[in-house]
């Protein structure tokens, strides 16, 4: 099952610039949240604090406490723990190309240490399944590479790879943004049935997206979280004038 | 991010409608005219009016659908296309009212004048200065303003109420009279409804400026807005 997102006075720098700035806000359990906001508002920035990714860089820097549930990420586990409970998924989808379909998927449990088989083989199969990829790929599971699937079969793929290790999470940095209407609107589906057991943040450029999965959606714009409320609110009729200003476009 | 292409349309959509509108309002006052001086090329001239209402009508819709369909507009631009569809229906009502009142003007010509005791100019007044007002708020996009139309819905109501009352009488009391009353009644019928459109447009007024569904005696702080 998801679980909540409790993010309190976070603020984020790469070298001077500060990036992030006293964020405030409580992501809820098997929902989907969406994050939107221009290019370098801080927004993917916010999803790689949450699974501490931003420090990954060397001159980044991370302040104020994110809970996973009842796991406060800085502090109560290693950085490798914090990424099993917490999937995510990339713009571009990242198999490996070397990999067959099935390795890929059962990549991070081999990587933790999982050694059953039979017990792998149902977790590849469910995965594929829960990333609504089984059917399409079953027969050739561990004939093809996962590089030789379509964009939009790849994207899922990755899916899969991240449900594989039980996470609790699933963060998704514009999921779709690289994959034709059809791909897309499988993706979205996709999301919408994860939610029951997943709690997903989903970083988008495209507004029409957000407001079709998401229930709640947070505007960034210049390193602050400027408006976070339920997504009918946001785009119907939102409170701050920024966030209006840019929805309609007369941003800029 | 700037849509300057699409806001332009919205501003073309808004003068468009602010046209045919105009025209509707303008066939309200002809159509009173024409009753009180019994004046059949007034009456044509509404009729003319109403086919060109009605085909802009059509024009406005098809730009509303068009935007709605390519530019996938949010918020307040989102709100503004759902008020304009809905107004363009209202006017295009209005437009219909005038036409039953210069229907009424035609029956009226085969009888003699009687002296009514209702006063028909005074209640096109105020439904038609419902109308402006209303359209006046559309094009200050002033909510304030679109609210007090609303108040001033009852008292047409109520002057509506009051001659129904006094036709019936004149048909009681004075039946050689009674298709003039009966014309007159469905006179003051039309133009209560042209009230009652002033009235929608109003609400929907409120609801592109401040994203509030206040129809049906709903106000802003019954916090309709979810």
């Amino acid at each position: 099952m998801g679980v909540g997102i409790e993010v309190s006075n976070l603020n984020a720098w790469y070298g001077t610039n500060h990036t992030l700035q006293d964020i405030n806000l409580h992501i809820p359990a098997n929902q989907a949240t969406a994050l939107i906001g221009p290019s370098g508002c801080g927004k993917s920035t916010f999803v790689r604090c949450l699974n501490r990714m931003h420090e990954t860089n060397p001159i980044a820097k991370v302040t104020g406490s994110v809970h996973i549930g009842d796991i406060d990420i800085y502090n109560d586990a290693s950085p490798v723990e914090i990424r099993r409970r917490i999937g995510m998924v990339f713009q571009r989808p990242n198999p490996f190309p070397t990999m067959s379909i099935y390795d890929n998927v059962a990549s991070g449990l081999r990587l933790n240490g999982f050694r059953n088989r039979r017990a792998l083989d149902e977790i590849v199969e469910r995965s594929l399944k829960h990333a609504a990829l089984f059917d399409e790929v079953k027969d050739d599971l561990k004939k093809k590479s996962g590089a030789s699937l379509s964009g939009g079969q790849q994207q899922r793929l990755c899916i899969a790879r991240a449900l594989a290790v039980d996470p609790e999470v699933l963060l998704m940095d514009e999921p779709a943004s690289a994959l034709d209407p059809v791909s897309t609107a499988k993706i979205e589906d996709l999301i919408f049935q994860l939610k029951s057991q997943y709690t997903i943040v989903i970083v988008t450029h495209n507004m029409q997206q957000a407001a079709r999965v998401a229930e709640r959606t947070g505007f960034f714009l210049n390193g602050k979280l400027v408006e976070f409320d339920s997504t009918h609110k946001i785009f119907t009729n939102p409170g701050d004038k920024r966030t209006e200003d840019y929805i309609t476009g007369r941003f800029g | 991010m700037m849509r300057l292409r699409f806001h332009k349309s919205l501003d073309d959509l808004k003068e468009k409608l602010l046209v045919v509108a105009g025209m509707a309002e303008q066939s309200i006052q002809r159509a009173v005219e024409a009753y009180r001086t019994r004046d059949l090329s007034i009456c044509d001239l509404v009729d003319r009016s109403e086919l060109a209402i009605n085909r802009m009508e059509r024009e406005i819709d098809q730009m509303a659908l068009d935007l709605l369909a390519m530019e996938q507009p949010m918020a307040i631009d989102l709100r503004f296309i759902l008020a304009v569809i809905k107004i363009n229906a209202d006017v295009e009502r209005v437009g219909d009212s005038a036409v039953n009142i210069t229907e009424r003007v035609r029956d009226l010509q085969a009888y003699p004048v009687a002296d009514l005791p209702v006063d028909i100019p005074r209640m096109a007044n105020l439904a038609a200065e419902m109308v402006r007002k209303a359209l006046q708020s559309f094009i200050e996009a002033d909510a304030k303003m679109a609210e007090s139309v609303l108040s001033m819905d009852d008292s047409v109501d109520k002057l509506n109420e009051t001659m129904h009352y006094a036709l019936l009488n004149v048909m009681r009391e004075q039946p050689q009279y009674t298709p003039q009353a009966l014309n007159a009644l469905v006179i003051a019928r039309s133009l209560e409804r042209v009230a009652d459109h002033a009235t929608n447009i109003a609400e929907d007024v409120i609801f592109w400026v401040q994203g509030f569904d206040v129809r049906h005696h709903m106000s802003v702080s019954d916090g309709t807005n979810g």
